[in-house]
């Protein structure tokens, strides 16, 4: 069952009763049986937007569908979730499998039913052996498996996870979004969660859903969305190390960095952004060679790749890092080294909409160019 | 050297409050004791003649007062703890998830508790004493039929039954109890993750199952100490009876004797009874003792953390 979200708007009044947009006219499909990710920075409005899936909250504007039922206006219990709060919220005077059977008893499932199914999702979790045990007798890690169990136990149509790796630690977080992946393949449950972290929410989701100050920025596969940022926002949010952002010219349909040009656009001179991915640079031997010139400033060997810092005038930042291959020689402390930039690894932002300029039609920079006279 | 020089200073701020404590607290306790055992102790001579166990064989032998008040001490206690337990709880939950005026009514419901409660006992005693009270009154025109509450002359007959005597009684023992017991558990469900109940909301669950399923079993410290607390106050109770039925205690007036064993200790003493007002003490001693072992042992298995 896919879920849609039409013009989904949540304004929230502070205590001064000015309004907060936490969720601005948002659209967008979760298709069926898939793991969607919802990432963005802190206060974007993603869990925000969960919890009105959930129910937990009611939109101030906007539609909810699951299929084609319109649930906007439907009671949490009636809407078929389940849902992972971010601490789990475990009912901490149950046991395990009380906490599991809790759905159950609820729905006035047949005792003997209610206990196989209970014991069915516990394998599933793999807390199978735990069930006696009392939530603060658990690990992080195994009280997250109960909290999806008791999500699953009752066998629902969209399972919604909050942030559901921040309270582990980090190896275990590894672990357990491969868990989470796997247990999501095995029920082909549609599966929506909201992180902040954006290497969490590549390596397991689907699709990803960039949000900023509850706008969407950007959807697709993670790996369409990283190789094809529809702006500036999306480039530096996804990616570790992130990415290098230098202040360009464009001249002539020549991308400058300074004195030099790192490649050709049909766009007509103006002042731009670039962005360089870290893994972007090509390192080229001899002095006239390579189109991009620097000084390295430090060498960090992280195994099979070398890590280098360096420094360029037009770097937004004050030293910029990227990676290159651990084999190639040459590269030295104070050096000043020459460099290909790779063409899809570069990104040229317009300065003002700071949109990738060449993922937008012109119209799409104009118009909110005009905008932005305006309010001048 | 460091660390004597700390413990000697750590005792010295100690001291004021250990002498105090030594002189009222402690010495009373160990002689109230000694008393109970001591035989025609004589107030004035502090003499007695044998030491012994005639004290308690006089107040709990047959025809003494003193059983008449224990059953009453231990009537008030069997009923009006549980009722106003269960009563606070019920307030305290529905005063929590009211959005609006929430401190307005917990200002009212917590008035009782800083109302002087002989004050509280007379206002009762007007409202109920008599043919003209306000709770005839309503009553009469429920048709339920009006009663003598408090004893006195009335139209209801001019003596009052021991139930409805103590009816008035546990309704004014009840209801001032409520406000602090009600601040406790509101304080405790404040206390309370509202995740729980959203996931609760979210695993279909009823008010009902939200109330004993999750609510009560975590606010279970909050009601083991409410519960061990009012027990050893019901005990205690003496002022109430004071305030409703005037310093006599009901012995006179055509109602029924409602004196409580803190009511009898107190009366004993006055009547220079030391012996046996001792004997009295050391009996509630040996009961509130055992209720609060007995409802630790309970709450060992009750209370989920």
């Amino acid at each position: 069952m896919d879920i849609k979200i039409v013009h989904l708007t949540k304004v929230f009044a502070d205590k001064d009763q000015a309004e907060v947009r936490a969720v601005d006219d948002l659209d967008i499909v979760i298709p069926s049986g898939k793991l969607i990710g919802l990432l963005g920075p802190s206060g974007c409005g993603k869990s925000t937007t969960l919890y009105m899936i959930a129910g937990l909250l009611s939109p101030t504007d906007g539609q909810i569908y699951f299929g084609d039922d319109d649930v906007t206006k439907l009671s949490p219990e009636k809407r078929g979730i389940g849902l992972v709060f971010q601490n789990y919220a475990l009912y901490p005077h149950m046991t395990v499998k009380q906490n599991i059977l809790f759905p159950l008893q609820n729905l006035k499932v047949p005792k003997v039913e209610a206990l196989e199914r209970a014991q069915k999702v516990a394998d599933l979790v793999d807390i199978g052996s735990l069930m006696d045990r009392k939530p603060r007798q658990l690990s992080g890690g195994q009280q997250q498996r109960v909290a999806i169990a008791r999500a699953l136990v009752k066998e629902p149509d969209v399972l919604l996870l909050d942030e559901p790796l921040s309270n582990l630690d980090a190896r275990l977080r590894l672990q357990t979004r491969e868990e989470i992946k796997r247990i999501q393949r095995e029920t082909g449950i549609t599966t929506v969660f909201v992180t902040h972290d954006q290497e969490e929410a590549m390596s397991i989701s689907d699709e990803i859903v960039v949000m900023k100050l509850g706008v969407v920025q950007q959807q697709g596969k993670p790996q369409d969305v990283y190789n094809n940022p529809v702006n500036k926002f999306v480039a530096k949010f996804l990616g570790t190390p992130p990415i290098n952002m230098f202040n360009a010219e464009i001249v002539d349909g020549k991308v400058m960095i300074g004195e030099e040009a790192i490649a050709e656009v049909p766009f007509e001179n103006q002042e731009v952004e670039v962005g360089i991915r870290p893994e972007g640079f090509e390192v080229v031997d001899g002095a006239d060679s390579g189109a991009f010139s620097f000084v390295v400033e430090q060498i960090e060997f992280i195994g099979r790749d070398k890590s280098i810092v360096a420094r360029h005038p037009n770097c937004q930042t004050a030293s910029f890092r990227f990676i290159i291959d651990a084999d190639i020689q040459g590269v030295e402390v104070g050096k000043t080294i020459r460099a290909n930039v790779k063409p899809n690894k570069r990104y040229i932002f317009h300065k003002v909409t700071e949109k990738n300029m060449e993922l937008s039609s012109p119209e799409e920079l104009e118009v909110v160019e005009q905008v932005e006279e305006l309010g001048e | 050297m460091e660390v004597k020089r700390n413990q000697l200073s750590a005792w010295l701020y100690l001291l004021p409050t250990i002498i105090l404590m030594a002189i009222f607290t402690v010495y009373p306790l160990i002689r109230s004791f000694f008393m109970a055992f001591a035989e025609n102790y004589n107030y004035m001579t502090d003499t007695w003649s044998s030491i012994g166990i005639n004290n308690f064989r006089i107040i709990l032998g047959e025809g003494s007062e003193f059983l008449q008040y224990l059953k009453t001490t231990c009537l008030i206690v069997i009923i009006s703890v549980p009722i106003s337990v269960v009563l606070s709880l019920l307030i305290a939950v529905g005063l929590n998830s009211i959005k609006k005026l929430t401190k307005l009514y917990q200002t009212i419901f917590f008035m009782p508790y800083v109302t002087n409660s002989i004050a509280i006992g007379m206002v009762f005693s007007v409202m109920f004493a008599g043919d003209k009270s306000i709770v005839n009154y309503v009553l009469e025109l429920l048709g339920i039929g009006g009663q003598n509450w408090l004893g006195g002359v009335s139209t209801y007959g001019n003596h009052a039954s021991y139930v409805s005597q103590m009816t008035v009684l546990l309704i004014y023992i009840v209801w001032h109890s409520l406000p602090f017991k009600i601040l406790v558990l509101l304080s405790g469900l404040q206390g309370i993750d509202k995740q729980y109940y959203q996931a609760a909301q979210i695993d279909s669950a009823s008010k009902f199952t939200v109330l004993t399923k999750i609510t009560v079993p975590l606010l279970s410290p909050q009601i083991a100490f409410l519960t061990t607390t009012s027990f050893i106050g019901a005990f205690k109770e003496y002022s109430s009876v004071i305030g409703l039925f005037g310093a006599k205690e009901g012995a006179t007036g055509g109602h029924y004797d409602m004196r409580t064993i803190v009511g009898y200790i107190y009366a004993s003493l006055t009547d220079l009874n030391v012996g046996e007002a001792c004997a009295g003490a050391v009996v509630l001693f040996v009961i509130i003792m055992v209720f609060t072992l007995l409802k630790n042992f309970i709450s060992r298995k009750q209370i989920h953390y």
